[in-house]
């Protein structure tokens, strides 16, 4: 992979995130309610709104705000939260690492148990179990992830698995309170094992409704591909030399079938992420996800634009991420 | 040329009966159809079949329990919820908002994604650059922040929530229609309309535009399914109608806060939504095999 198709790809990345900046604007500029007047009580005069209005910049002309915007962003200044009265970006970082940490719990999850499923499906083909997996690869993919929360939820209550959390993100009686928001990764490190076991199991259940629907895609892709590298010559090479099935299946015919898989797992990644936003709201889990539909409640405008901004370059990162990846993966791609 | 038109495989044209007699071969055409048609029959009549006002409140009837339990209270076939108010009525008038916005969501959606990938395949140069390349900002954004963004910046209810998802997935039907069109577009009916001196616009709409048709009808019924889910989440965030109106994924919400006390809130508004996506997951594969000329070879 040569730096300049690294530098194209970043390059290409502004003006995408500049329209993404730019619809967000236009949109929460259209918003007949006022925010200053949620903000303030009812005994405010007149004067008191204007100073307000004059202070989020809101006083100015539409195309004004936007380059006083834009000029804010390049400097790293996201605004002011209006209903948290902090700063945008410190709002968001603080809740960032929840949400990735979630988001990497589920996609390991997702790979585990599509690659699994895949395997399982590829070894059985034409039999039974080939049948089976494919029926739950449709079923699971059929059912969106914020239905999945739910009905996790509703198993839990059902039939009373207390040990399973549902809300939150961490067990009150655990005393652990981390310099980042790594949680999961920093209780490892510090080696408090009780903590890691409470945020791991209040993260179970999201990661769960996440990672389902990326698990059966997974699986769906994988398996074909793995079927398309049985029937190449080295395969049968390999059945010559005596070597088992299941042999063949994991170690010669999945390693050339993950290419293909890696790219649309990248792609379906982002959507995992956009998932946050409803999933973590059900199980009350503390990331930028939940962050944004009270942002949207409470008509926060300018941390609105901030988490809107905020995935839209997790999706664009991720993107270049499964390019480069793809680019080692395949020797064709280096020299693009 | 019409005639000919309607078949791009360039096998013999099919008459309108053997089109539906391989439709009510085909299992999930038939499985999907007649669960829609059980929920659309129930949406239609639900002033006549629901045995109570789905708003009524009775307080003194607050989380009785469904007829399956002890104590359910007799004609509550489904028990009632936190306000006491017939869970049955409730999903049956449920059943009315999910179609209404599943419908018209979607064919908005269609009608916006449709012309627009019609003329970005169509027309190339500068106009498919454009569009394109709108389809890629749109789709930079998490779908569910943006509907929900979309609906807070409209206000709620359900012209925003119909208008929300219009205004999200268009994309889906534009990109697929414009690969369609410019697919179409090389074939040799095309070329000949353009020989016989058609104008550009009578080649897209009467050429092309019936040889995308069983390719949007089978997006259309996806879109119903994703459609039914978006109103639900919306409701469920309290973006789409008033509380007290019945929507399936307002039941939804009130279950989850209750969830601990009264779990059969919550039980049968998931189990309908998961069940109407699915028969129109199923419809729309379904429909794709009967209708998608290369698949059925």
């Amino acid at each position: 992979m040569s730096w300049s198709f690294l530098l194209r790809r970043l390059l290409l990345a502004i003006p995408t995130l500049f329209g993404v900046a730019a619809i967000v604007f236009v949109l929460l500029r259209v918003v007949p309610g006022d925010p200053i007047a949620m903000l303030i009580g009812p005994g405010a005069t007149e004067r008191d709104i204007a100073e307000l209005r004059r202070l989020y910049g809101l006083d100015e002309s539409i195309a004004l705000q936007f380059v006083y915007y834009l000029q804010d962003l390049a400097g790293g200044n996201f605004g002011t939260s209006i209903s948290m009265r902090q700063d945008v970006m410190e709002l968001v970082l603080g809740r960032l690492p929840v949400t990735i940490e979630l988001c990497l719990v589920a996609m390991l999850v997702a790979v585990g148990l599509g690659g699994a499923m895949a395997v399982a499906g590829a070894y059985w083909r034409g039999r039974p179990g080939e049948a089976a997996v494919d029926g739950a690869a449709g079923f699971i993919l059929a059912i969106p992830d914020f239905l999945w929360a739910l009905l996790f939820i509703l198993f839990v209550v059902v039939f009373a698995l207390d040990g399973l959390p549902i809300s939150g993100r961490i067990g009150h009686d655990v005393g652990f309170r981390g310099a980042t928001g790594f949680l999961l990764i920093e209780s490892l490190l510090r080696l408090r094992f009780d903590a890691f076991g409470s945020v791991l199991l209040h993260t179970v259940l999201p990661a769960f409704a996440l990672a389902l629907p990326l698990a059966a895609i997974i699986a769906r892709v994988l398996k074909t591909s793995i079927a398309e590298a049985m029937t190449q010559d080295y395969i049968l090479m390999a059945r010559v030399k005596g070597f088992s099935r299941a042999r063949i299946v994991c170690r010669e015919a999945l390693r050339n079938a993950l290419v293909p898989t890696v790219t649309l797992t990248g792609v379906q990644f982002t959507f995992l992420v956009g998932g946050t936003v409803l999933v973590e709201k059900i199980f009350s889990y503390p990331g930028i996800g939940n962050m944004a539909i009270d942002a949207v409640i409470n008509r926060d405008l300018p941390l609105i634009q901030g988490l809107v901004l905020t995935f839209a370059v997790l999706f664009i990162a991720i993107n270049l991420l499964v390019d480069m990846s793809y680019a080692l993966l395949n020797p064709r791609m280096r020299h693009g | 040329m019409a005639e000919a038109a309607a078949v791009p495989g360039g096998s013999l044209p099919h008459g309108q009966g053997s089109a539906l007699r391989r439709m009510l071969a085909n299992r999930r055409v038939v499985l999907g159809g007649a669960v829609l048609l059980f929920f659309a029959l129930a949406a239609v009549f639900a002033p006549l079949i629901a045995p109570h006002d789905p708003v009524e409140q009775d307080l003194l009837l607050q989380y009785a329990p469904p007829v399956w339990a002890d104590r359910a209270e007799p004609g509550y076939l489904f028990g009632t919820d936190n306000l006491g108010r017939d869970i049955l009525s409730r999903l049956i008038y449920g059943a009315q908002i999910a179609l209404f916005v599943a419908v018209t969501a979607a064919a908005a959606a269609g009608l916006l994604g449709t012309a627009l990938g019609l003329l970005a395949g169509y027309l190339g140069g500068w106009v498919d650059t454009v569009i394109s390349r709108l389809v890629e900002i749109w789709m930079a954004f998490p779908a569910v922040l943006l509907s929900i963004v979309l609906v807070a910046v409209m206000g709620t209810g359900l012209h925003s929530v119909i208008i929300a998802i219009a205004a999200i997935d268009w994309t889906r039907f534009c990109r697929v229609v414009r690969a369609e069109t410019m697919a179409q577009k090389q074939q040799d009916y095309v070329a000949s309309a353009v020989t016989v001196g058609l104008g550009r616009m009578h080649i897209l709409w009467r050429e092309i535009l019936p040889n995308v048709l069983p390719l949007l009808i089978v997006l259309f019924t996806l879109e119903m399914g994703i459609a039914v889910i978006v109103e639900a989440i919306l409701s469920y965030v309290n973006l789409s109608l008033a509380s007290d109106f019945p929507t399936w994924g307002t039941m939804i919400a009130d279950g989850r806060k209750y969830v601990n006390q009264a779990p059969w809130l919550m039980i049968l508004p998931i189990l309908c939504v998961i069940a109407l996506v699915l028969a129109l997951n199923a419809l729309g594969d379904g429909l794709k095999d009967v209708l998608d000329p290369v698949m059925r070879k």
